[in-house]
């Protein structure tokens, strides 16, 4: 039922998209695809141009350059009429002082077209939330769970959350993550920007990030993944020479019989090859963590790390300079 | 840690954040008065002429209920600044009480103190920075004030005087606001709550001053105002009077100060209960979210309107008996009015509510532009709701408000006069169309406030400028004599004088003509720009 006008074509295409704060450029030239039905992470350092994106995406700011189409729609020109197709959670929360919790949520549905009962009284049970409190009587973590639970309870074909779990303590984010495995089970598709890597390797499908307002990399975890680098450690047989001429092998360290580095994951067999030649006694293989291929990127461009390796499958949006 | 500490540092960011403000409200309020003051020199050369309009005035409740007594006759700041008295320190009292409001309770709500309590700023710093920085501004603006009457011939004594009654209002009403900010937990409840103490100070000031010898004349003497205004300047120049302010100022800031050392960072002393669990159906539309954010002030507002619209009412029946000589005919056609005693009066009194409406009409437009700095727009239009029909709920609220507010008083004011002279209906007929017809000049400034919501967003605080201007245009334009180009540019100088002058249809046309447009291109601005911007 989620998602069923706009049949197959893609929820939000995005690009070359540019938007300027007077000298302040905040979006220069970003790609964004978000296909119907997929979590997609939404990730860059803070800056970075997340919650920009996301408020041309809701018609709320007005593009400098570049396309953008929202459930097959203009955003800025059907604006209303695509709203009510799509939920939101704004990145900074502030509620009414006068409205209680509960009065939110309702108004925001029903602004919307209308909200489940059923639905709302259960996620406000999930979710723990009192909703006869006034706005100002919530804390950071009940106010972003006020608007999560607004956004949920309608029946809409797309979510668009700005780091909805700011905020939430680890039992909530986990209600959290239950929620949207399931809106995700149900067809909606969702655009989430994050800080968190243990959520957005926990949901999302596919993930783009971002740096300085433009698009670095994008794809699937898998294929983010396969761009970075697996740490050996092992404990050989003999003493290796030669490990640093291996192709996509990096930082070797050796003492004695222990040896350490880092390959490219395309070219973790070569080296497993090379070491089993040599005799394993005892092996550590880290695999690649989203930490570090975020650490590549948020790193400004301080990050000398040599030549990254070749992606298979995963698309280079654009070279970070 | 100090609770002190950091008081220095929070002095400095309160001035640097109204270095422009501040010094701009001060010079206008000395401008006012240097220049009524100028005006009326040239006006009474003699004694005989200042004591028969002072003798006129004094006779008259309506302009002893709204000015106050002229205490001394035969001076001449006494008449000049008839105006400027207790209705000047309403209007002191009105500023500080902002400025207060603004760097304490409005600071919290928005976190900012929380941040800075977190540093190294003491409990007391912030109160203590505020109450400095208003009290010193008290100062500046009745030393400007007193400077510029001195500049402008009147005698030395009574123009430091003059610039002390300003400064005590001023210091009083910050006390006021300190301890109004303690007990509210909203910036908007904070000022509210002032304002009503400032307006019953202005009612019990106007009882005590109309009571006469038998009456309870000491209602003046439990009023801010009243301490202000009896200090006489020009008329005895009693600077004895002012300790009664310092003593209250002393009071009110140990009361304050006993409040923040009993609460907690955000919150008030007056705890809100819990509410709805869910929302009633009438909170489903932009127009109830409106109307739920604003009904509490419209209320507010509705009480002052029934309780002006009866004392004007009732004040209108006692113009008629005033002694009845060729000078204070010509005092009252002074004061602004066309023909009839009574008409004069009650045109006068309804324009100054078409201001007084305007000024409501503009903050309820202008609540638009703190939903929107606030970040609760964006969830608003996020949903189904389009930019204009956001727009149009809170100007629904600010237009038709004003009209009730308009018609509300002008159907009391009607009740209570046509109850004296025996003839409701034909009272109400003229008193409902007189109050209605100041609304179209009042929803223009409503216009001026979205137009400048749209096309400049960060500007909207000029809407209060072109207001000011209005009043002072409406106020004193005849007595500075400024040219007829000039007054033209406030609105209420086309609203036909009801009652007296016939009903004109072309500027009323006209009036809503212009509103029209200004809010037509505020909206199309509105809709070509960023929210937030
Ligand atoms: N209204 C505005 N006026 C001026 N500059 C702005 C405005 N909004 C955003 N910016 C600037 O645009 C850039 C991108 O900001 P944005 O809020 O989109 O970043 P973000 O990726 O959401 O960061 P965070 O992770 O901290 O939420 C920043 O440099 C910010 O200072
Ligand atoms: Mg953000």
């Amino acid at each position: 039922m989620a998602a069923s006008s706009g049949a197959n074509e893609t929820a939000i295409v995005i690009s070359g998209l540019r938007k300027s704060f007077g000298a302040t450029v905040a979006l220069d030239g970003l790609d964004l695809t978000v296909n119907t039905g997929e979590v997609h992470g939404f990730l860059g350092p803070n800056g970075s141009g997340k919650s920009t994106t996301l408020r041309v995406l809701l018609g709320l700011l007005r593009k400098d350059g570049g396309e953008v189409r929202l459930l097959g729609g203009d955003p800025w020109r059907d604006a209303a009429q695509l709203h009510r197709r799509l939920a939101y959670v704004p990145g900074d929360v502030n509620l009414w002082p006068t409205l209680t919790g509960g009065e939110v949520i309702d108004l925001l549905s029903r602004l919307r077209g209308g909200s489940d009962e059923k639905k709302r009284a259960a996620l406000l049970e999930r979710f723990e939330l009192d909703p006869r409190k006034k706005g100002r009587a919530y804390s950071k973590g009940n106010r972003q769970k006020v608007a999560l639970i607004a956004a949920l309870v309608s029946d809409v074909e797309l979510l668009i959350l700005d780091e909805p779990t700011s905020g939430l303590d680890p039992l909530m984010e986990g209600v959290f993550r239950e929620c949207i495995l399931g809106e995700a089970q149900q067809g909606r598709t969702v655009l989430l920007s994050s800080h968190l890597l243990s959520e957005v390797e926990a949901l999302c499908d596919r993930v783009s990030i971002i740096r300085r307002g433009r698009t670095v990399e994008s794809g699937t975890l898998a294929e983010l993944r396969h761009l970075t680098r697996t740490s050996v450690r092992a404990e050989l047989g003999a003493s290796p020479v030669g490990l640093d001429r291996l192709p996509g092998v990096h930082d070797v360290l050796v003492e004695g019989s222990r040896v350490s580095c880092d390959v490219d994951t395309p070219h973790l067999g070569d080296l497993l090859r090379e070491l089993t030649r040599l005799g394993v006694r005892d092996m550590t293989c880290q695999p690649p963590t989203l930490e570090e291929l975020f650490r590549r990127h948020y790193a400004d461009d301080r990050d000398a790390e040599g030549p990254r390796p070749a992606a298979d499958g995963a698309s280079r949006v654009a070279a970070s300079r | 840690m100090n609770a002190f500490a950091g008081t220095g540092t929070l002095v400095r960011l309160a001035i640097r954040r109204d270095r422009i403000l501040m010094p701009v409200w001060i010079v206008v309020f000395a401008a006012l008065a240097a220049s009524s003051a100028a005006a009326t020199v040239g006006v009474y050369p003699t004694v005989q002429s200042r004591v028969a309009a002072a003798e006129a005035a004094n006779a008259a409740p309506s302009i002893v209920a709204l000015y106050g007594p002229v205490f001394d006759p035969t001076s001449l700041g006494g008449i000049a600044l008839l105006k400027m008295n207790a209705f000047g320190a309403l209007l002191v009292g009105i500023l500080m009480i902002v400025f207060v409001v603004r760097h304490t309770r409005a600071e919290e709500e928005q976190g900012r103190l929380e941040l800075m309590s977190a540093g190294v700023v003491g409990r007391f710093a912030p109160l203590t920075a505020a109450l400095l920085v208003a009290l010193g501004s008290s100062v500046l603006l009745g030393a400007a004030t007193a400077a510029g009457l001195i500049g402008a011939g009147l005698p030395v004594g009574g123009s430091l005087t003059f610039g002390l009654m300003w400064a005590t209002a001023g210091g009083t009403f910050s006390a006021v606001a300190a301890v109004a900010a303690q007990l509210t937990e909203s910036a908007r409840a904070g000022t509210g709550l002032s304002l009503v103490v400032l307006g019953l100070s202005y009612v019990f000031r106007a009882m005590g001053d109309t009571a006469g010898d038998a009456g309870p004349a000491w209602l003046s003497w439990v009023s801010p105002i009243g301490w202000a205004q009896q200090i006489r300047p020009f008329g005895g120049d009693r600077v004895w009077v002012a300790a009664i302010s310092v003593v209250f100022v002393l009071l009110a800031t140990g009361f304050a100060f006993a409040l923040v050392q009993r609460r907690d960072i955000g919150a008030g002393l007056v705890r809100p209960r819990p509410g709805r669990a869910q929302a009633s159906p009438l909170l489903g539309t932009p127009f109830g979210l409106a109307w739920r954010l604003q009904r509490g002030t419209l209320l507010a507002w509705s009480a002052a309107y029934l309780l002006l619209g009866a004392v004007f009412g009732n004040l209108a029946s006692s113009v008629g008996d005033f002694v009845d000589t060729s000078q204070a005919r010509e005092v009252i056609t002074r004061l602004g009015g066309v023909k009839g005693l009574t008409d004069a009066f009650l045109s006068t009194e309804f324009g100054m509510m078409g201001v007084i409406t305007a000024a409501y009409g503009i903050q309820a437009a202008l609540r638009l532009r703190s939903e929107e700095t606030a970040l609760c727009a964006e969830p608003v239009l996020a949903t189904g709701v389009s930019r204009p029909r956001w727009v149009a709920s809170h100007l629904l609220v600010a237009l038709a408000g004003a009209t009730a507010l308009m018609a509300l008083a002008g159907s009391v004011a009607g009740l209570a006069y046509g109850a004296q002279t025996g003839d409701v209906p034909a009272e109400l007929g003229r008193m409902l169309p007189a109050a209605l017809v100041q609304l179209p000049a009042a929803w223009v400034l409503t216009g001026v406030a979205m137009l400048l919501f749209g096309v400049a967003p960060r500007w909207v605080a000029v809407a209060w400028v072109a207001l000011v201007a209005s009043l002072v245009i409406g106020e004193l334009g005849s007595l500075l004599s400024l040219r007829q180009t000039v007054l033209n540019l406030s609105p209420f100088t086309h609203v036909p004088r009801m009652p007296g002058a016939d009903f004109a249809l072309a500027p009323v046309l006209w009036l809503v003509a212009v509103a029209a447009g200004l809010i037509s291109l505020g909206i199309v601005a509105f809709r070509r720009r960023d929210v937030p911007a």
